[in-house]
């Protein structure tokens, strides 16, 4: 994979590039590094930690999620309000084709008025999801200021959507599939790469 | 047009003498000119080839309504007559519940009238037993049989008051017809529109219970037995009333009962779906009812099929099932729907037939229903066999309330001739008057 | 069953029901939130077609279609074929010329909102047809229950009243059989359907032996304006046999719940304590109607006969 892009700011080289074909694109060490990577660029870029929000996008942002806030505990001391919300009602596909997609579990412990919500999504690619998580999240209240995690970009953005935190960027085709998921076995996660087998989300 | 016709090779069937078998008919002149096992002389009589095919009297029916006067726009005489002669009857008993009502000698004139010009069958007005169909004042039954009723019937509604009822069958002693019984009591009947049981449970109509039925037969059958009158149950549905008829008759009981197609094979499961085109009355009843009346068919209880032909218009019956009137029609399917029964080997042809023609003749105590030498040609040509899909928009009635429409059927009247006219063949349609 | 419409509980598997419930509880958690409204809907119609008037099942049905950003439509013909001049099959053809992404129909008469889904393309929700089904009023039902019990597989539910003519004890025989629960049925002998059990209850004449062991007891609505005098002597008689209060409530379960569709006839089906306090539920039913409602108009509305698509 030649065009790997560096995410701002990273110090340490790149894992050696995975081939384009189907197969495991980020293994669960890869994973982790990354997400304390985010963890320390969030730091760096915001002052007032105690105003964070880390707010999940089911179903892959959840964990991760929890993870970053983990990691901001270890490296920054502080701890940070996790919350999950759902943006299947924000949806603006078409419905109507097929079956109604099933809805996921939205909690938000706390208001999202006047704080900085930093939205983590698994695998971003058009832009709608995080989209639809705005709406949804303006709908909570007033935040701040919104920041966006995705653990992958892989490109063909539709809208103007800006990632500010990346794991790693992924060149991929429209019909490639890529997903989060967990491990055959039980520990830990992996990102996988399916070619031409979906639409991008 | 006293023409000329031999029909060649068919099984007759003919349930007066008991003949079933391969012969040759010849008609001339209006009647039956002639049966042998093969006929040869015919000269220049029009040959139909009936290899094959089933040859048998016209069918009788005793109960029908053709709406006119009155309710034309459901069906009439002409449209009525049309489609009875496509369905292989050349006789129908018309019920007396139109508008105005069949109690008046005058309004029977109207009907015989109407008959001659416009319809080719015979049409045979069934007369009310009392003024307006209110149960209260005794119609002049003599009047009405001299202007060609040819029994008295309520139908449509039912004589609640058993006095009323006791009264009507003895002066029916006068002019020796049978009175023709809906026996329905209303108070059990009350709002109930399907069968009720576990089908009326699902669907969450109200239920016309079978004892509304039963209790009415078995009261109507003390009564003929006190008066000695003719009594004859119009459209029995209930495995309880082919019993008391069973036993009555036994006794001695001048009774005599029709039942209808839908009711020997049709249950009250067709109305799972809320077709207001199954809704009629009495209603589709249970598993056991409808084997009882086969049953009944066969061994004799039960004498004659009749259609009970209810044309309604079709905005009529669009309409949540409470509010649409009951009745479907029956004319053009009532062949084909039965015939499953000899299919089934529940009945012979030659029973079929008998319960087609034969025995409703005997009803009415009219010289019809048989096929022998000097006997006036009413005569259908059937084909057994043939599959066909019913549409009632293609028939001849003017309704198309049919619980049928759209089904593939099997069995189908040819042709059909009425003293010796041929008035229906399949395929050209209705040729008289 | 997610084709074609929500017209019977009857016609639903186990995992329909499953998603519907599933769906209804994430709507609740809409319904707790500042803003109580999200775009799913935005732009669909959905028409609320009441032959028989019910404030409070049209209410629930409006809120819910407005929360999702529905246009909703209030319509109310009047109820019979007979007595107006454009029958009901008429009426369907007509709306079904101005393509809304959803029917709601109640009618005084069983089978209406299916023989009026037969002529629309949208698809039509039964919101209580004679006394044939109510399937939404169920499906409220046994989301209640899940949220107090856990559960319905193997509970025992005991529905009291007037079953012949109700569509709440109908589809709440199917809804509950369906997700592994006993139901029961009791009630004065004239109320009680022909051959009740072929639904799959068991049925007794007395409030007892009903109640014995009983985790849910559902009271049903008696319409006295209608039946008394006619099918039971008086209000005081059936008060006394069937009607509910803690005394009587003794002998079902002491976690037992007590359940009513509304609106309730204090002093007949149940006492003034139970149709206010615990363990009557009768507002959190209501609370959740307009949850469930959101749901099934979410899972159906915009869905044309015949849609077919992939799971997401």
């Amino acid at each position: 994979m030649a065009s790997d892009q560096p995410a701002k700011n990273r110090p340490e080289p790149s894992a050696p590039p995975a081939p384009p074909s189907a197969g495991v694109v980020l293994d669960d060490v890869a994973i982790q590094r990354a997400l304390m990577r985010i963890a320390h660029e969030i730091v760096e870029r915001n002052e007032e930690l105690a105003r964070l929000y880390l707010v999940g996008i089911p179903n892959g942002g959840v964990p991760l999620a929890r993870q970053i806030a983990q990691n901001l505990r270890e490296i920054a001391g502080v701890d940070v309000t996790v919350g999950v919300l759902d943006t299947t009602l924000y949806r603006d596909d078409r419905l109507t084709r097929g079956i109604r997609p099933r809805l996921r579990r939205t909690e938000m412990p706390s208001a999202v008025d006047d704080r900085l919500v930093i939205l983590v999504d698994d695998v971003a690619s058009t832009g709608r999801t995080i989209r639809a998580a705005m709406d949804a999240l303006m709908d909570f209240g007033r935040p701040r200021a919104v920041q966006v995690v995705a653990l992958v970009d892989r490109g063909h953005r539709e809208l103007p959507i800006k990632i500010d935190y990346v794991g790693k960027n992924i060149p991929t085709q429209r019909t490639d599939h890529v997903e989060l998921r967990e491990r055959a076995g039980g520990e830990g996660m992996e990102v996988v790469l399916m070619q031409g087998r979906g639409a991008p989300s | 047009m006293a023409g000329r016709v031999w029909l060649r090779g068919g099984r007759v069937l003919d349930a007066a003498s008991g003949r079933d078998g391969r012969a040759d008919v010849l008609i001339e002149d209006g009647r039956i000119a002639a049966i042998e096992d093969a006929l040869e002389a015919v000269g220049d009589a029009e040959m139909v080839n009936a290899e094959g095919l089933w040859v048998a009297p016209g069918f009788v029916d005793l109960h029908a309504h053709l709406r006119e006067p009155g309710q034309e726009y459901k069906e009439d005489i002409a449209s009525g007559g049309r489609a009875a002669a496509a369905g292989g009857f050349t006789a129908v008993c018309c019920m007396a519940n139109t508008n105005p009502v069949n109690d008046d000698p005058s309004v029977t004139d109207y009907i015989l009238d109407r008959a001659r010009k416009d319809s080719p069958v015979r049409v045979l007005p069934v007369a009310a037993a009392t003024k307006g169909l209110a149960g209260e004042v005794m119609t002049e039954m003599a009047a009405l049989v001299a202007a060609g009723a040819v029994a008295f019937s309520d139908d449509g509604k039912t004589i609640m008051d058993s006095g009323m009822q006791r009264r009507v069958l003895e002066y029916s002693r006068l002019v020796e017809k049978p009175v023709m019984v809906h026996a329905e009591d209303r108070t059990l009947v009350r709002d109930g529109v399907v069968n009720e049981g576990a089908v009326s449970t699902k669907l969450g109509l109200p239920g016309n219970p079978a004892v509304a039925e039963i209790v009415h037969v078995a009261r109507d059958l003390l009564l003929a037995e006190l008066t000695g009158a003719h009594l004859h149950v119009a459209h029995v549905s209930t495995a309880g009333a082919v019993a008391h008829v069973r036993e009555a008759r036994a006794r001695g009981i001048h009774v005599t009962a029709e039942v209808s197609p839908h009711h020997l094979t049709l249950t009250d499961e067709a109305t799972l779906g809320y077709d207001p085109n199954t809704k009629m009355a009495p209603p589709l009843r249970g598993k056991d009812d409808v084997a009882a009346c086969v049953e009944g068919l066969a061994d004799g209880t039960l004498d004659a099929i009749a259609t009970d032909h209810a044309p309604h218009a079709v905005h009529e019956k669009e309409v949540e099932f409470t509010a649409a009137p009951p009745g479907v029609l029956g004319f053009e399917t009532a062949f084909a729907v039965v015939l499953e029964l000899v299919r089934r080997g529940a009945l012979t042809p030659l029973q079929l037939i008998a319960a087609l023609a034969w025995r409703p003749a005997r009803v009415l105590g009219l010289p019809m229903g048989r096929l022998e030498r000097g006997a006036v040609a009413d005569v259908v040509l059937l084909d057994p066999a043939r599959p066909w899909v019913y549409d009632p928009a293609q028939g001849f009635s003017k309704s198309r309330n049919s619980p049928w429409a759209g089904r593939e059927l099997e069995g189908r009247v040819l042709a059909t001739w009425v003293g010796g006219r041929l008035v229906y063949q399949q395929g050209r349609g209705v040729l008289a008057p | 069953m997610m084709g074609r419409g929500l017209l019977a509980i009857e016609d639903l598997e186990r995992e329909d029901i499953e998603l519907i419930l599933d769906t209804a509880f994430h709507m609740k958690e809409v319904g707790q939130r500042e803003v109580k409204k999200v775009p799913t809907l935005r732009g669909r119609t959905i028409i609320n077609l009441f032959f028989e008037s019910s404030t409070r099942t049209r209410t629930s049905f409006e809120i819910a279609g407005k929360r999702l950003s529905a246009d909703v439509v209030n319509f109310s013909p009047s109820s019979s074929s007979l007595t107006k001049k454009e029958s009901i099959l008429d009426t369907a053809k007509t709306l079904d010329a101005m393509d809304p992404d959803a029917v709601v129909v109640r009618h005084s008469v069983a089978g209406v909102p299916k023989q009026i889904a037969d002529e629309l393309a949208a698809p039509v929700i039964n919101a209580g047809d004679g006394a044939h089904e109510h399937p939404t009023q169920a499906l409220l039902d046994l989301m209640t229950v899940v949220e107090e019990k856990g559960r319905i597989d193997g509970l025992t539910v005991t529905i009291i009243g007037d079953i012949a003519h109700s569509r709440v004890a109908r589809s709440n025989i199917y809804a509950f059989t369906k997700m592994g629960a006993e139901v029961r049925v009791a009630g004065p002998p004239t109320m009680m359907p022909a051959q009740v059990e072929t639904l799959g209850v068991k049925s007794f004449r007395s409030l007892r032996e009903a109640l014995d062991g009983a985790d849910v007891v559902m009271a049903l609505r008696i319409q006295l304006e209608r039946l008394a005098g006619a099918l039971f002597p008086s209000v005081r008689e059936y008060s006394a046999t069937f009607g509910l209060d803690r005394a009587k409530l003794r002998y079902a379960k002491d976690d037992a719940i007590v359940m009513h569709p509304g609106p309730v006839n204090r002093g007949v089906e149940l006492s003034h304590d139970l149709a206010n306090r615990r363990p009557g539920v009768i507002l959190d039913q209501v609370r959740n109607g307009v949850a469930l409602r959101m749901a099934v108009l979410y899972l159906l509305a915009g869905r044309k006969r015949g849609a077919e698509g992939e799971v997401d």
